[in-house]
């Protein structure tokens, strides 16, 4: 028998019954709109957070004090040595190193005239906006100047400087944070979210202010700007010699976002695998309706079995085009679960345009592939039940 | 062509077992019209299904062709009843969602000839029992005659050798039950040997030769009017 002949006798019998044909194509494409959908949306969140990183700058490299030991023993001596703003200025003569800015982090509240608001406070340098491409709408970031020197200037996230200022501008104005009075020499352009911090909602002061006002004896973190994303492995070994040789201990930590960023995607990456597992469980009922649909099929059509064997087709020609129905109504299902899927990421995207969803390629190419596979797994039994019907029982429509 | 030879066939109902043949030894001769008749349950159709291969018998030799079909298996029995043996049924058996040419064309689709042989031999076929002008009706859109030449038409397009028929005419009116046996006829004057079960003396007229059973036995043999 030729495929086209008996794809087209499938089609026939499938036309036959359109309306039941046309409810297990639904139930297979929702099956399969869900696991496109779900793999779309956990992918999304995926590529979402590699991009939150991967916008810090893929060339920095943080250091944290401490040592993070993955055996959980502390260290030798058990003294962790504070990470001083002189580390931060050892690590920025670190050969490779571009840029270095050291952070030392608060919580402090904000007052202007009589409105005020609580706010994390970070001190740094001037080499932050560089490093953190940070972009100011008005004035400028913290003047270039020793790092000791300390002073009195505040840069504003934009929501803080909206919330305090309401339409004013805030350049040159004195605000207090706690008891000390700064004067505002610029505003941050809003930049939303980035690795733990709201931009928009922070304020920047200098550290060497910072560390005193907060009684901070250790900075928070040292980011540094490599000069070439190449020699990281490099550059990272040599920051992490020097501040050994300082401490005379290790007892620093120091990540490259890339190792971040691939712990985060690998999770996520596992998440969408698991979203695509539960969604798979509508695929197994949808499974069951093409057995249920087949097994009625071959039910009222005995006849048309009997009919087959009598004129001599063979019994796995008659299971072929039984299979053959089952495995159209799930392709059916799949190309139109596809295109629900698709249509489904369209219509959240457009809501949540921030939000990179977009299924894979090869969620389509998976999906389909599933598709045939629930067809073929739960077409074959009906298929087999159909071929083994005694053919004179079969003729006079009686029960095998 | 035909030989059985003490063929018994035993159907399990239940606790108890129903003989529907007890015993039938018969020779049907190459070009013969043979009618089965005797009433139901007889074992008349247990027989012909036999002799079509749709049916085992469950004792007894059955020689077609001079071969033991009993040692077949079961792809040679198909291949046989698809290239040897044509079938008619009471209830004609047409697919209603195919057209009268697909019905004629079935048989041919399965054993893989191609369209365009196809679509000739059907028509022909289709012309030959004065139904060329219907071909493209489906079985709802055709009188119960006309369904049931669309039928013979399907049994001999494959140029079998056999033609069993089941009640052909069982139901139809005297004028298309006329119709279809005067194809019977003709196709039997061609060269075609037929076995038709019907329990109608006036159809089993039609034949050389009448067999009739009672009791899954064979009580009488004798040559028709013919």
């Amino acid at each position: 028998m030729r495929f086209e002949d008996a794809l087209a006798f499938a089609w026939g019998s499938l036309r036959g019954h359109r309306l039941r044909a046309a409810l297990t194509v639904l139930g297979v494409s929702v099956g399969i709109g869900a696991v496109v959908a779900l793999t779309a949306l956990g992918e999304g969140a995926r590529r979402y957070v590699v991009q939150e990183f991967a916008a810090l700058g893929s060339n920095l490299l943080v250091v944290l004090p401490g040592k993070v030991e993955t055996t959980g023993a502390a260290p030798f001596g058990g003294v962790v040595r504070d990470l001083t703003i002189d580390d931060a200025l050892a690590v920025s003569r670190v050969a490779g190193v571009h840029k270095a800015a050291p952070l030392a982090s608060g919580a402090e509240t904000v007052r202007w005239g009589d409105l005020s608001r609580a706010v994390p406070v970070l001190g740094t340098t001037a080499e932050l906006a560089e490093v953190r491409r940070l972009a100011v709408r008005e004035g400028t970031f913290l003047p270039q100047r020793d790092a000791f020197a300390g002073g009195y200037e505040i840069v504003l996230g934009s929501k803080v400087a909206a919330e305090l200022f309401r339409g004013q501008s805030p350049l040159g104005k004195t605000v207090r944070v706690g008891p000390y009075r700064f004067r505002v020499v610029g505003v941050l352009a809003p930049r939303g979210r980035g690795l733990g911090f709201d931009f928009d909602e922070l304020v920047f002061i200098p550290v060497q202010t910072a560390m005193r006002i907060f009684d901070r004896t250790s900075l928070f973190r040292i980011i540094v700007e490599c000069e070439r994303f190449e020699a990281m492995g490099a550059v990272r070994s040599r920051v992490e010699k020097v501040l050994v040789e300082r401490h005379r201990a290790e007892d620093v930590t120091v990540v490259t976002q890339d190792a971040l960023i691939a712990a985060f995607s690998s999770i996520l990456r596992a998440l969408t695998w698991a979203l695509a597992g539960i969604a798979a469980i509508s695929l197994l009922v949808a499974g069951i309706g093409i057995m249920n649909v087949m097994l009625v099929s071959v039910t009222e059509r005995r006849r048309e079995i009997g009919l087959m064997k009598a004129v001599g087709v063979a019994n796995r020609q008659v299971a072929w085009v039984f299979l053959l129905e089952a495995l159209l109504l799930a392709a059916a299902g799949g190309a139109l679960g596809s295109t629900l899927g698709a249509l489904a990421v369209r219509v959240f995207v457009s809501f949540y345009p921030s939000f990179p969803a977009a299924a894979p390629l090869w969620a389509y190419g998976a999906a389909l592939a599933v598709a045939l596979g629930v067809g073929a797994g739960f077409g074959s039994w009906p298929a087999y039940r159909a071929s083994r019907l005694d053919p004179v029982l079969a003729l006079s429509g009686g029960r095998a | 062509m035909i030989r059985l030879e003490n063929v018994t066939r035993v159907y399990p109902m239940g606790q108890a077992q129903v003989q529907a043949l007890a015993g039938v030894s018969l020779d049907i001769a190459e070009g013969s019209f043979v009618a089965l008749m005797g009433p139901s349950g007889s074992g008349k159709s247990t027989l012909l299904h036999i002799l079509g291969l749709l049916d085992r018998p469950t004792s007894g030799r059955y020689l077609l062709f001079g071969q033991d079909v009993g040692t077949l298996d079961e792809q040679a029995r198909t291949r046989l009843r698809r290239e040897s043996i044509g079938f008619v049924f009471q209830f004609f058996h047409l697919l209603p969602r195919l057209s009268a040419l697909a019905n004629v064309e079935l048989p041919m689709l399965f054993a893989g000839i191609p369209k365009a042989l196809r679509r000739k031999r059907a028509t022909a076929a289709l012309e030959a029992v004065g139904l060329g002008e219907r071909a493209l009706h489906r079985p709802d859109q055709l009188s119960g005659g006309e369904r049931q030449r669309v039928a013979i038409a399907r049994a001999v397009v494959m140029g079998p050798r056999l033609l069993l028929a089941d009640e052909p005419t069982g139901n139809l009116d005297r004028a298309s039950a006329r119709e279809v046996m005067e194809l019977v006829v003709g196709l039997h004057r061609k060269g075609l040997t037929v076995v038709l079960v019907t329990h109608d003396p006036d159809i089993a007229a039609y034949a050389q030769r009448v067999v009739r059973m009672a009791d899954g036995r064979l009580v009488e043999d004798r040559e028709g009017a013919r």
